[in-house]
């Protein structure tokens, strides 16, 4: 597929377990030289090499920008997900030759804020780990509040603690111990940007009470790539291509097209970037849109679906690809 | 080997030329008789030997000339240049683009050596050797941007993406045609382009910017625009149109050849790593009509367009006033055969 972004050959240098559930890797280039560089907040696509399947999934670099020897990932293992982070962590290991994508960042650091105020859930955390090594580097203003569900699933926590003292505020699920948002979103001084990452729940939490606190929305950043999710096979129509596709169970509609060949657009795999974009021709049914990037009026009119999160469920679907 | 760079001006006694290999190699920017806006974009790959695409950043035979113009430029109006305090990151970004680019293209002319944070540039036809530490604006005698766009030939601005638009919040621009940084910077990507007709009702800047957003590090594109202006002058800017603003009503059938330049402008878009920023580099071509009209194919496709142009873009690219005398000089050279297809001359 080359429709995405330019592709890096690289090979698995390490892969290190960091906690329970999490796992990182870390990559070089199969040529030995530097990796591009790139800004904090940045994904790669990885390619995986299932069988006779290909997978792909989008995972925040979480490492400093200041160093592109390698690139490092944390991937968090899902195990009644589709199947690629079992992949990673059961069949990905040192020395293994992998593909992935050059960065694309869809959750980049405001430049103008005066100060940076974090909120990470859980394996939210990465995309942050690049971001507090960036704005260290250049003595920016941040503030990081972690939120995860016990101390040994605290991924990273005791690093971050370490390099950044007090900057670094943790609250643990198990001993109830929860962010004080209001307060915290009232007491902040003007000019500073919000950035929040994690569960789906927390992102809209965060978001609802900074527009009732009367932040400006361009101040909000976050980042939430929703993955895929499963759901009744239905039959698609390409028109373009004159084919018709059968989406399976645990398949994105994105994935079914490229099965058959088509070769769509697209950055994050995960309904925010807007690439992958596709016009409906026609339909009798029923759209479930799991996208960020359509707006209410784009999923009611029918016209627009996002094929990499989004699904369907009805007689027929005919799409313009 | 290398360039042989000419000695000309492009005011006061316009000694501006394009030598023959030149004239061959300029970017005639129509494939067609006929002219509409379209989102002309294509990927910015390498193109063939011996044209302007033949490195990502080209550098011509003009280089040093028009780097002493920019000087005079900005030592009148240091306005020409300005980066917003948040845009210092991705001033750093195109001081890396450009140095690597223009020592990859011209090794003979350019070198860019790498210790970690230390770099030295040398630049053999500016007569600049300099050591500086990547990132530490102190090191460097102007701040990034402004250091590496003094010596790249081209306008460049530096957009900052947030909130699913682009906003000029740095830029270098001494070679304009007819638009100000100083009023632009600050500006989103619909309100910089607020001025241009007929593109709003198509379309066109919403599908542009949805492309732009999207632009990938690793994946530059580009595109041309075009314009026409009363001799060789490289700062056409609204700040200065009260000198060559005039200059459009001193067009007369004996001097067509030498007064009127095609200028086109060879755009490319580049995602920048750090900033997350895209720049837009603008660069200017110039010819006059009397060398344009050495390649017959391209008079014959000239003499079509502007005749056809439709009458709000003649006068939105100011036009107007010396088109029919440029038309009928162009007639007598367009005998009505078939042009071939592509850009090139045959």
């Amino acid at each position: 597929m080359s429709t995405g972004t330019t592709k890096l050959d690289v090979v698995v240098s390490d892969v290190v377990p960091v906690n329970e559930l999490v796992t990182r890797f870390h990559f070089r280039r199969r040529d030995g030289e530097l990796l591009p560089t790139f800004s904090g907040g940045a994904h790669v696509v990885v390619e995986m090499r299932d069988g006779n399947r290909t997978r792909l999934n989008p995972y925040s670099l979480m490492g400093s920008p200041l160093d592109t020897r390698e690139y490092t990932i944390s991937v968090r293992r899902d195990d009644i997900g589709r199947g690629g982070s079992l992949f990673m962590h059961r069949s990905v290991h040192a020395g293994l030759e992998m593909v992935i994508s050059y960065p694309v960042n869809l959750f980049s650091l405001d430049l103008r804020a005066k100060k940076h105020l974090m909120l990470a859930g859980g394996i939210g955390i990465t995309p942050f780990m690049a971001q507090t090594a960036q704005l260290a580097g250049s003595g920016g203003n941040f503030e990081l509040h972690y939120t995860c569900r016990t101390a040994s699933l605290g991924t990273y926590a005791d690093l971050l603690q370490q390099r950044y003292g007090r900057r670094v505020r943790l609250y643990h699920d198990d001993r109830n111990e929860r962010v004080d948002l209001d307060r915290l979103l009232s007491s902040q001084p003007l000019g500073t940007h919000l950035y929040v990452c994690g569960p789906a729940g927390m992102i809209n939490w965060v978001r609802d009470r900074a527009a009732v606190l009367g932040w400006p929305s361009e101040t909000v950043h976050f980042e939430h790539f929703a993955a895929p999710q499963p759901g009744a096979p239905f039959d698609v129509t390409l028109a373009v291509s004159g084919k018709t596709i059968r989406v399976g169970e645990q398949q994105s509609l994105l994935e079914a097209i490229e099965a058959a060949g088509v070769d769509p657009p697209y950055l994050c795999r995960g309904g925010v970037c807007g690439q992958c974009e596709t016009n409906v021709i026609s339909y009798d049914g029923k759209f479930i849109h799991n996208d960020h990037w359509l707006s209410e009026e784009d999923h009611r009119s029918g016209c627009k679906i996002m094929p990499c999160v989004s699904r369907f469920e009805g007689k027929s679907l005919v799409l313009e690809r | 080997m290398g360039i042989t760079f000419r000695k000309e001006t492009f005011r006061d006694d316009y000694t501006f030329r394009n030598s023959p290999d030149h004239i061959r190699r300029f970017p005639f920017p129509f494939n067609e008789d006929s002219y509409m806006y379209a989102v002309n974009i294509e990927p910015h790959v390498v193109g063939p030997k011996g044209s302007v695409l033949e490195n990502l950043i080209d550098v011509d035979e003009h280089y040093v000339a028009e780097m002493q113009d920019r000087a005079l430029v900005l030592a009148e109006d240091p306005l020409r240049c300005q980066s917003l305090p948040h845009m210092t990151l991705a001033g750093w970004d195109l001081l890396e683009l450009l140095m690597e680019q223009q020592a990859l293209g011209y090794p003979e002319h350019f070198t860019l050596t790498r210790d970690g944070d230390r770099w030295r540039w040398i630049n053999r036809p500016l007569g600049i050797d300099d050591t500086f530490t990547f990132g530490d604006t102190s090191t460097l005698p102007y701040g990034p941007m402004e250091y590496i766009t003094r010596q790249s030939q081209g306008d460049f601005c530096i957009l900052d993406q947030r909130d699913g638009n682009l906003w000029m919040d740095a830029g270098m621009v001494t070679t304009q045609a007819d638009w100000s940084l100083d009023f632009d910077i600050g500006m989103n990507f619909f309100e910089w382009h607020a001025p241009v007709p007929l593109a709003h009702e198509k379309g066109i800047f919403i599908r542009a910017l949805k492309f732009l957003t999207n632009i990938q590090q690793g994946k530059p594109a580009r595109r041309l625009n075009w314009t026409m202006t009363i001799n060789p002058r490289l700062d056409t800017s609204p700040e200065n149109y009260h000198k060559w603003g005039p200059d459009r009503a001193t067009v007369t059938p004996e001097n067509v050849g030498q007064k009127v330049h095609l200028r086109v402008e060879l755009q490319s878009f580049w995602r920048l790593p750090r900033s997350n920023g895209i720049v837009f580099p603008i660069r200017c071509y110039l010819i006059k009509m009397d060398e344009l009209v050495t390649q017959p194919k391209w008079a014959r496709r000239l003499h079509r367009v502007i005749r056809d142009l439709p009458e709000e873009l003649a006068t939105y690219k100011g036009l107007t006033r010396y088109r029919p005398t440029l038309i009928e000089w162009l007639s007598k050279l367009d005998d009505g055969s078939p042009t071939s297809p592509g850009f090139g001359p045959d």
